[in-house]
């Protein structure tokens, strides 16, 4: 079975979800994500969607718990990327992803987790792409 | 109907494999971009269904055309328990499989034609077709 990969960044996890995951891969990006958290006691989750064109309600419940989880263990979930079409077919599927926090990019989803979190940003923005650190 | 494939449903890695061949007729008959995604994620829904409560099956994909418009018809079968109140597993937020209850009223949603064929100890078929626009 496939894995998604977990990777530290600064104090955030970053997840970016490259493959058309089965059922079980996405459970186990679950339970990977919790543990990592403690291990890494990281307070922010960014989850990059972007590569997926689709998000079924598997996924859709998946991602909702994933943010869940995360909130009791003290870590924010970001879901970022989510393609337009992605989103126009979850609202119409009946899914409209309350609870879950989503930003348009990386970027903008680092910011967002920085806003609202007191933990030291800098080592993560100046891993970030450029663009990120560079506005004046 | 014709060219069909057909895909024997009994693993989560069947539900990606139908996910995938959908996808590739969709893009095919030149669905448009939301049009391919609502699709391919009720192929999802009933795919899973399939092998959740009708214990596998088979989901057959085919290109069709009515002399106006072509598009896509998929017919999922399997010999399962059958549903016994079809209203109420088409309802909202309704499940006896601890899901959401979305699965088979939300694909209903995204495809143009939703047929549903069920009797209790023999199976359900359920038959979605979407057209181009």
């Amino acid at each position: 079975m496939e894995r998604v990969p977990i990777l530290k960044l600064g104090e955030i996890l970053l997840v970016s979800i490259q493959i058309d995951m089965e059922d079980q891969v996405a459970l186990q990006l679950q339970e990977d994500l919790a543990e990592r958290i403690v291990a890494t006691r990281c307070h922010g989750v960014l989850i990059d969607i972007s590569a997926l064109d689709i998000v079924d309600s598997f996924v859709g419940r998946t991602l909702a718990t994933i943010a869940s989880i995360s909130r009791v263990l003290d870590a924010e979930t970001v879901v970022v990327g989510m393609r337009p079409a992605v989103a126009i077919t979850l609202v119409e599927l009946g899914l409209s992803l309350p609870g879950i926090r989503t930003a348009l990019n990386v970027e903008l989803g680092m910011e967002l987790l920085a806003r609202d979190a007191s933990f030291d940003f800098e080592d993560a923005a100046s891993m970030a792409v450029d663009e990120a650190v560079d506005e004046p | 109907m014709s060219d069909g494939e057909r895909i024997e449903v009994g693993t989560d890695q069947d539900v990606v494999r139908v996910r995938q061949l959908v996808r590739t007729v969709a893009v095919s008959v030149k669905l448009s971009l939301v049009d391919q995604t609502k699709l391919v994620t009720a192929a999802s829904e009933l795919a899973r269904n399939t092998l959740v409560y009708g214990g596998g099956g088979t989901v057959e994909v085919a290109r069709v055309d009515n002399g106006r418009r072509r598009g896509i018809q998929i017919v999922f079968a399997d010999q399962g328990p059958g549903i016994a109140d079809l209203e109420l597993a088409l309802t909202d937020g309704y499940t006896t499989g601890g899901g959401l209850g979305l699965g088979l009223s939300g694909a209903r949603r995204l495809v143009d034609e939703f047929l549903i064929d069920t009797s209790i100890g023999r199976g359900t078929t359920v038959t979605v077709t979407k057209w181009c626009r």
